[in-house]
């Protein structure tokens, strides 16, 4: 079944409001009932780079990248070449663009239609505060079908705190815009319902967190994590918690911990670099069995990298950046909608394990904005474990679960000290070696015996080829089993949501009956096929599609690349 | 709470043995952190003390309260989170010269600016004790004891002081190992000051710096009343000899974060699950 989709791509420089105006068509057919994705492509410069509105409208919620562009808006036509490698434009693609530039060869060679509209000189004549990305608002939403009175009225809220010249003027763009009548007859995806949310995977990640129960945020700023955490100072400050802006990431991870301790659920966002700096601390959250949730949200490595671009290089210092022998979560949701859930879920498990867990999102799902149904909430977990009155309170005792009782500060009676030295069930200090392999073993064991449910991967599909790939790969590779479908070769897809501790039996169960495995992921080593090797003799050949970022993993080329492995 | 009776000095050591050497300086500290607690009939369940990595920084499990021994460095970090996210407790944090003015440099300098209202205790001894007896930031520039610095560390030291005067700390005390009874009077009332309290305690190291028993000679106790003047306790930090004990400095400046109400808005959750609704 071929879905129905339309890609637009709104390119301009930064600043001129080409996200704006793609938010704004997005949330006007949302309201329609429509559904679609909203990528943001930027250069590394804040203003004067470069910037893209990828939109995407579809008829459900399995959101890719758009492969190519059925119309492309071009404020200029420097900064549309910046963006050549990704908006593949073709003789079915459609151009709007100013008409007072030359349209580069590359351009033309493709073919497109194109549609010269002089948007500057309309935007300033119908008002002195016109701007083009207002006027494009208007054009865009009458070929989609969206009524401007609407598009006026989004706009207006989006400029609220503005001056009424503003909003005036966004008005008068937007009426102008929407007084085109363009000659294409475009091929709308249908309407799906309407009462969905919008919303980026940030965001999303942003509300599980605080539904799950996290009041206190400690944030230190990092592209693309930087969004999360503005995002929850707001939130905390309506659900009454506190954020504490952090001198670096270091201080970041040890304030987390701090009120961890002093059982405020606790949580911190950032990105690579960031999560390098925290690794030594997260270790000392894993020994002193104090629960955090870190929200990493990918973006191209190593280094600096590239900070404003998708990438699932993260991966292997999330499994094991941690010094010594350091047992912990690492989860990844899979789409926008669902880092509610699995942002909710980490906290939840890190608050009943004891433990820190890492949550592995990325730059595309982190900073797209999608029409998503409402999303799937975690359900609560049950109560924590009531603090023991009587007896010596032995923090670190051993228990057949591995969990011991967490006291806080506060609570009577139950003074210890908590340590990332070795300790003994008491909590000193201690260097023996039966000390260190009990201990070494109640931490350990606290996640292996634990039972996760059924919400460690998604699967769906059956076939002879298993697809196996984690977080955020999860949808193109859907995309791609669909495609390989329709090709007489129907796959299985397993993503993965709960990527440590593996859950090896039932994966080995999920992939049982199929005759070839194949491994896709968003990085240049294949960290995934390597871990997951590690610990599954798979009893099918294993294959590998590893395609580094920072383009999104495109479901054409899987799908291809799976067709070669099974017809060598 | 839970303590009807008062309790002594001695009610607030835990059953944990230092590992300190004899005649640490940090011995007297812990003296005085208890004797201080005593003092202020401090309640044992509320109150917590956080340190980092070093000799000193064994000092939590000494005490008979909540602890949190961290890693190197980050102690502050930690007691920062611990004081904004749960402001009924009293936190005091506790490291040595390494942990604070080295690898924790930067916390040091951003919690006498945050201003969260937490005690810091800073033991100096100038010199790293735990990994056997190398140059700190506050160790003498021509000190040729270590192995690793054979020349000394040829760099002027840090004045902690000094550091903490120009990155905002509004109370600034210092005390010397050889006289707890005036540390414990400095540790109670850094605790009653509603702020952030930087108590500077010279702690001498007999063992890698036996050199340090001439501190009694010239250590004095400042008679003048605290300075409320930062021109005047910057020309004091820049020029006095590091050895003058008591409460030097001190300032009214509100604390962070602000007191507000937290108590949750039951339908704040609600309220912002909703707003992504078109």
């Amino acid at each position: 079944m071929s879905k129905r989709h339309l890609s637009i791509a709104i390119t301009g420089a930064g600043g001129a409001g080409v996200i704006s105006c793609g938010e704004l068509l997005l949330q006007a057919w949302a309201r329609q009932g429509g559904r679609g994705l909203l990528r943001k492509a930027y250069g590394p410069q804040i203003r004067g780079g470069e910037s893209a509105a990828l939109l995407k409208l579809t008829d459900d919620e399995c959101y890719t990248a758009a492969s190519h562009y059925d119309l492309v808006v071009a404020l200029d036509w420097d900064n549309f070449a910046r963006f050549e490698d990704e908006i593949r434009l073709g003789p079915h693609s459609r151009v709007l663009c100013d008409g007072s530039e030359e349209i580069p060869a590359s351009v033309l060679a493709a073919q497109p239609g194109i549609v010269e509209l002089p948007f500057a000189e309309l935007a300033s004549a119908c008002h002195p505060e016109g701007r083009v990305n207002m006027l494009v608002l208007g054009v865009l939403g009458r070929l989609l079908g969206l009524p401007s009175v609407g598009l006026v009225e989004l706009a207006a809220r989006k400029l609220a705190g503005k001056p009424q010249a503003y909003r005036d003027a966004a008005a008068a763009c937007i009426e102008q815009g929407a007084a085109r009548q363009l000659d294409w007859k475009l091929q709308v995806p249908p309407t799906v319902a309407t009462g969905a949310c919008y919303m980026s995977g940030n965001q999303a990640a942003g509300l599980g967190a605080l539904e799950a129960g996290i009041r206190f945020v400690a944030a230190y700023p990092i592209t693309p994590a930087s969004d999360v955490l503005e995002w929850m100072a707001g939130g905390l400050e309506q659900v009454g918690g506190q954020l504490l802006q952090a001198e670096d990431e270091l201080a970041a991870i040890n304030m987390t911990i701090g009120a961890a301790f002093g059982g405020v659920p606790a949580f911190t966002a950032t990105s690579g670099p960031g999560l390098a700096l925290m690794t030594e601390s997260i270790g000392l959250a894993v020994a002193s069995e104090t629960p955090v949730t870190i929200l990493n949200v990918m973006r191209g490595g190593p280094s600096t990298g590239i900070p404003t671009k998708s990438e699932q290089s993260d991966l292997n210092i999330a499994l094991h950046g941690l010094h010594g022998d350091a047992p912990h979560l690492v989860l990844a949701p899979l789409d926008i909608a669902d880092c509610v859930f699995t942002t909710g879920w980490a906290v939840q498990l890190a608050q009943q394990l004891q433990t820190a867990a890492i949550v592995l999102s990325d730059q595309f799902i982190g900073q797209s904005t999608a029409i998503v149904s409402e999303p799937r909430r975690c359900p609560s977990s049950a109560a924590a474990t009531a603090v023991p009155t009587e007896g010596d309170y032995l923090r670190y005792k051993l228990t057949s679960s591995g969990v011991s009782t967490l006291a806080s500060p506060g609570d009577a009676g139950q003074r210890f000290t908590a340590d990332g030295l070795e300790h003994n069930e008491k909590g000193t200090p201690s260097a023996r070696q039966s000390d260190h392999q009990r201990q070494l073993a109640k931490r350990q064991d606290k996640l292996s015996a634990f039972g996760f449910g059924d919400d460690w991967a998604q699967i769906s599909g059956s076939g002879a080829i298993a697809l196996v790939c984690f977080g955020s790969s999860s949808a193109a590779v859907t995309e791609a089993a669909d495609l390989l479908a329709e090709r007489g070769s129907p796959a299985r897809v397993i993503s993965l949501r709960l990527l440590a501790p593996l859950q090896t039996d039932a994966l080995r169960a999920a992939v049982e009956g199929c005759s070839t495995v194949v491994v896709v992921e968003q990085n240049h080593s294949a960290q995934l096929l390597h871990y997951l090797k590690g610990y599954l003799d798979f009893p099918q050949a294993v294959h590998s599609y590893a395609m580094a970022g920072p383009v999104p993993l495109a479901p054409e080329a899987i799908a291809q690349a799976v067709t070669e492995v099974i017809n060598p | 709470m839970t303590e009807a009776i008062k309790l002594k000095a001695k009610d607030y050591k835990s059953e944990v043995k230092p590992i300190w050497c004899p005649g640490c300086g940090h011995f007297s500290v812990l003296n005085a952190i208890t004797k201080a607690m005593a003092g202020l009939g401090i309640d044992k369940d509320n109150t917590v003390l956080v340190s980092g990595i070093g000799c000193s920084s064994r000092l939590p499990a000494y005490v008979d309260s909540y602890g949190f021994h961290g890693v190197h460095g980050r102690g502050l970090a930690i007691a920062q989170g611990l004081k904004v996210a749960r402001p009924d407790l009293t936190v005091l944090a506790l490291g040595g010269d390494g942990d604070g003015f080295s690898i924790g440099g930067n916390h040091f300098i951003h919690a006498c600016r945050r201003n969260v209202n937490i005690t810091y205790i800073a033991m100096d001894n100038e010199v790293y004790g735990m990994t056997k007896g190398q140059a700190s930031p506050t160790t003498p520039m021509d000190w040729d004891h270590s192995k690793l610095t054979p020349h000394g560390p040829g760099v002027r030291p840090f004045k902690p002081a000094a550091l903490a005067l120009a990155s905002g700390a509004p109370w600034i005390a210092r005390g010397y190992s050889g006289n707890p009874n005036q540390i414990a009077k400095l540790i109670a009332q850094a605790v009653a000051h509603p702020g952030f309290s930087f108590l500077h305690v010279m702690s001498q190291c007999i063992t890698f710096c036996p050199e340090q028993t001439d501190w009694k000679a010239i250590v004095t106790e400042r008679e003048e009343p605290a300075l409320t003047s930062a021109d005047e306790a910057a020309k004091l930090f820049l020029h006095e000899d590091g050895f003058q004990t008591g409460l030097l400095y001190r300032e009214q400046r509100a604390s962070w974060p602000p007191e507000r109400d937290r108590a949750a808005d039951q339908n704040a959750l609600a309220g912002l699950a909703a707003s992504f609704r078109v």
